[in-house]
């Protein structure tokens, strides 16, 4: 927040023209904001704040995971290390990231409107993961919880000694923000769309952030319900998951799965638009296969929802249940293969600039090409037998949230960062941080895959010796892959003061959010924008541009 | 056998050479399409770079012509999509079915398979052979034979996991789950927990070794790690008369409670309608919770054993129900010594 405050300020004020950064100073015209992109910049500010601590915590992991024997930290300590990692990581950061930030910025840009449909609401959301956050800090400094992210009973509510109580209330909350962020976007896109705007003449980026809100506002409730009979059992002893008090423990695995692996496709695919629209403006291509694309996204949310059996294969299910969801989560790998189809397809006959937007591009689709491909290991029922709870599926769902919604994130914050800021990122120093993080992440997440087939089970704090040189090389590609989030802290947080200034467009996109200043004024248009074309008509563009020269 | 591959683990069962096989098939498959894709990315975002002569000569023609294909319209370009659906459709379905087949050999246990039944619990794994032989943190199996094992917990869930039998099956406070193997090589190999259980969770590891026949019933003489004089379903059967089960539990199915001659296995009628399989989680809800299901024609006069009875005590039950064999036997026709190999 200080940053801007100073990016408002750096230039002389005879010659800057009034934005959202600068139309108001102080802290009040920031935490009392309704402006929609001050309000992904709170975001922005507090996730990136979480991830710096979800980070810390993975640091502090793979330097414990260096030798076999548990000689950094206790094993107490270790287990509340992961636990605390992928709950902050998964609901504080992955979550939040796409949706909460560039969704709140973009989405009122890209559809031609003043706002979200509810100012108010947005700002409340904020306010709940705030809220949340508090809870969560506590938790953690009061003492850690040990439960793992998946707060699997009875260990959650009979046997862990942590703070399991104030961890699950903490998600519980920030899930009413994330709840109503996607009400907002839905009703947002129904009814505030500018004059022409037909769905089928929506930026893709919004088809994907549509489809993540029906997956918000559905899924979401039923962890509420969930940890809230977590909360029921622990506190008051109430018999619902614990067999000692009567309860069955592998129905809270089927009420949380059924939330969280729809959660899975919360977080990547917001990734998924953001792609979509970055290989096309880099291609200078109208992108290929636009209702495949779109489709495909509603496709991932409707089936996701069918799939959470797939994560109790070896729990004790029936056989036939198993088999029923093994089907169920091949279908839902088709429409992700139509998506790398359809952008691979893109850049055929495009012409090409390597910015850094598109070397993260081209860094998500092979790997989260590899991070879907090893999906269908572990949907073969007979095959995840071997792999489930192994290093292979830890390997696997950090190809698609880190490979995969990460590089997004940080692709799409690069691809908006003059619009955001007003102000262009090094370039130079981009790029080196893009190959630094691609080089980093399959040096740490590769060897995973092998210490999995091996048999390496995960959340093991001492492991077998014959472990080690897989673990030796994951923890270098860490180390290397941190150089690589460090990077864009440092040179996007410069760029907000010495960065030259943009242009209103200055990737020569097509989209609503080009047309208006970088930054732009408060109330987004000056006009209402009046649409007359499809998305990304970066042909005509090309022609008209080639005719200006 | 030499290993494969450094990353393959031992394949010391009969499933883990078609698991293996399997695998290599996904890597296959996936390896030529993540390959495909990252050749195709690559080739056209060098081939067809901003100011590359490729790029530049399509941006010249590009003023006259359209290329529908380039594009994404027209039909060639949905030939392309449904190519590319149908394509991975096709083989989703192949692995879905081989997945599939291979389960149902991973979760059927084979009907001669010796039974040893397995408690969990933090952070140890405890093993009781039919013969009365108990192990902690250990399993010694015969090569060869067919193992079914039948798991429970005594406190959170547990997974019991051998890499080299490509074996995982997660153990569940409450009720009783099973697995097995068919060990193919003699050795011992890892025994890991899987499904996180707290503080010495990586601590709840063990091993499991595989003998030759000779060698395996030398050990069981030998009295593995406890020498307990009795086999399983005689300690059964002694709980079950101290704990005066027997007094109601007549074998003609004259007394209080029903017979549990050939119960297990079979099917019972419930008061009230609707019938239960008698499998082990329904005996061991019966014991801890009789109220729960009431045999038709009976009373709920059972008190409860909740509490009073350890996870290894049930196990006793069982293999002494076992023990008691099918129906036609009669009740004292199971001939307890020999009992130990019957499914």
């Amino acid at each position: 927040m200080k940053s801007s405050h100073a990016l408002a300020e750096g230039p002389g004020p005879a010659e800057q023209e009034v934005n959202y950064l600068n139309a108001d100073y102080g802290i009040r015209s920031w935490l009392l904001t309704i402006d929609h992109k001050r309000i992904a910049i709170l975001y922005l500010v507090v996730i990136t704040v979480m991830f710096s601590v979800g980070g810390m915590f993975a640091a502090a992991l793979r330097i414990e995971l260096l030798t076999p024997r548990g000689d950094l930290v206790q094993a107490d300590t270790y287990n509340k290390l992961f636990t605390m990692h992928g709950v902050v990581m998964i609901f504080f950061f992955l979550i939040p990231s796409i949706p909460a930030v560039l969704g709140n910025f973009l989405v009122p840009l890209m559809i031609g409107a003043r706002d979200l449909a509810f100012p108010r609401i947005n700002l409340l959301s904020w306010y709940i993961y705030m809220l949340g956050a508090v809870f969560g800090t506590y938790a953690i400094i009061a003492g850690g919880v040990d439960t793992g992210w998946t707060f699997y009973t009875p260990y959650s509510t009979s046997a862990s000694q942590t703070q399991v109580i104030s961890t699950v209330f903490a998600a519980f909350i920030v899930g009413f923000s994330s709840i109503l962020t996607g009400l907002n976007f839905i009703v947002t896109t129904h009814k505030m769309r500018a004059p022409g705007l037909t769905w089928f003449r929506l930026p893709l980026f919004v088809w994907a952030i549509y489809a993540t809100s029906l997956i918000q506002m559905l899924a979401t409730p039923v962890l509420a319900i969930t940890l809230v009979l977590l909360l029921l059992e622990r506190g008051l002893h109430i018999g619902i998951f614990d067999p000692a008090l009567g309860g069955d423990p592998v129905l809270f695995q089927h009420l949380f799965w059924f939330y969280s692996h729809p959660a899975v496709y919360i977080m990547i695919l917001p990734g998924m638009g953001v792609v979509s629209e970055m290989v096309t403006c880099f291609s200078r291509k109208q992108i290929f296969g636009y209702h495949f694309i779109c489709f495909s996204s509603l496709g991932i949310a409707i089936i996701g929802f069918l799939v959470w059996g797939h994560h109790l294969f070896v729990s004790g299910q029936s056989v036939y249940a198993g088999i029923l969801f093994s089907l169920l989560s091949y279908l839902v790998a088709i429409p992700s293969a139509i998506k790398v189809f359809n952008w691979t397809a893109t850049l055929y006959k495009g012409r090409i600039s390597w910015q850094t937007p598109m070397i993260y591009v081209l860094g998500f689709i092979g790997l989260f090409t590899i991070g879907g491909l090893t999906g269908l290991f572990l949907a073969a029922i007979g095959l995840d037998v071997h792999l489930t709870d192994t290093y292979f599926v830890i390997a696997h769902f950090h190809y698609i949230m880190v490979g995969g919604a990460i590089m997004a994130y940080l692709g799409g914050l690069h691809f908006w960062w003059p619009k955001i800021t007003g102000r262009l990122y090094p370039e130079f120093w981009a790029k080196i941080a893009a190959a630094i993080v691609f080089i980093g992440f399959n040096l740490t997440f590769f060897p995973q895959f092998l210490l999995g087939y091996m048999g390496m089970p995960r959340r093991y704090h001492v492991y077998a010796p014959e472990f080690q040189v897989l673990n030796v090389m994951s923890t270098a590609g860490a180390s290397i892959l941190g150089v690589g989030y460090l990077l864009p802290i440092v040179y996007l947080i410069w760029s907000m003061r010495y960065g030259p200034k943009a242009s209103a467009n200055p990737w020569n996109a097509t989209g609503l959010e080009w047309q208006t200043p970088s930054p732009p004024p408060t109330h987004n248009f000056d006009r209402v924008p009046v649409v007359s074309q499809e998305a990304y008509d970066y042909e005509a563009m090309g022609r008209a541009l080639g005719r200006s020269h | 056998m030499e290993k494969l591959l450094f990353f393959v683990p031992d394949q010391a069962s009969s499933v883990a050479s078609s698991v293996d096989l399997f695998f290599f098939f996904m890597v296959a498959v996936s390896g030529f399409f993540s390959v495909l894709i990252a050749l195709l990315i690559l080739f056209f975002a060098i081939h067809y770079r901003e100011g590359g002569p490729a790029a530049e000569k399509l941006r010249a023609q590009r003023e006259e012509i359209e290329d529908p294909i380039a594009h994404g319209h027209g039909r060639g370009a949905m030939v392309l999509e449904i190519v590319w659906t149908v394509i991975p459709f096709g083989l989703a379905m192949v692995m879905f079915l081989w997945g599939t087949r291979l389960f149902f050999t991973l979760s059927r246990p084979p009907a001669d398979a010796m039974q040893i039944y397995a408690v969990g619990k933090q952070w140890m794994w405890k093993f009781q052979h039919p013969e009365g032989v108990r192990e902690i943190n250990a399993l010694h199996v015969p090569i060869g034979q067919n193992v079914r094992l039948t798991m429970s917990s005594e406190d959170v869930i547990h997974s019991f996991f051998v890499p080299a039998f490509r074996v995982k099956q997660d153990v569940v406070p409450g009720r009783f789950t099973q697995t097995w193997f068919r060990a193919t090589r003699t050795g011992t190999f890892h025994l890991f927990c899987a499904e996180y259980c707290g503080t010495q969770h990586s601590g709840m590891i063990g091993t499991v070794t595989v003998l030759e026949p000779d060698d395996y019933e030398a050990w069981l003489a030998g009295g593995g790690t406890v020498a307990p004089g009795q086999t399983l379903a005689q300690m059964g059967e002694r709980l079950f008369n101290e704990r005066a089960c027997n007094t109601c539990h007549l074998p003609s199915g004259e007394g209080r409670g029903p017979s549990l001659v050939g119960l297990l296995g079979s099917t019972v009628k419930l008061e009230g309608g609707g019938t239960a399989v008698a499998d082990e989680t329904y005996v061991r809800e019966s014991i801890l919770n009789p109220a729960a299901k009431i045999v038709a024609g009976f009373q709920p006069l059972m008190p409860t054993f909740q509490g009073q009875l350890s996870e290894e005590q049930i196990v006793e039950l069982l293999a002494y129900m076992r023990s008691l064999g099918p129906k036609q036997g009669g009740a004292t026709a199971a001939a307890l010594g020999s009992e130990g190999r019957k499914p």
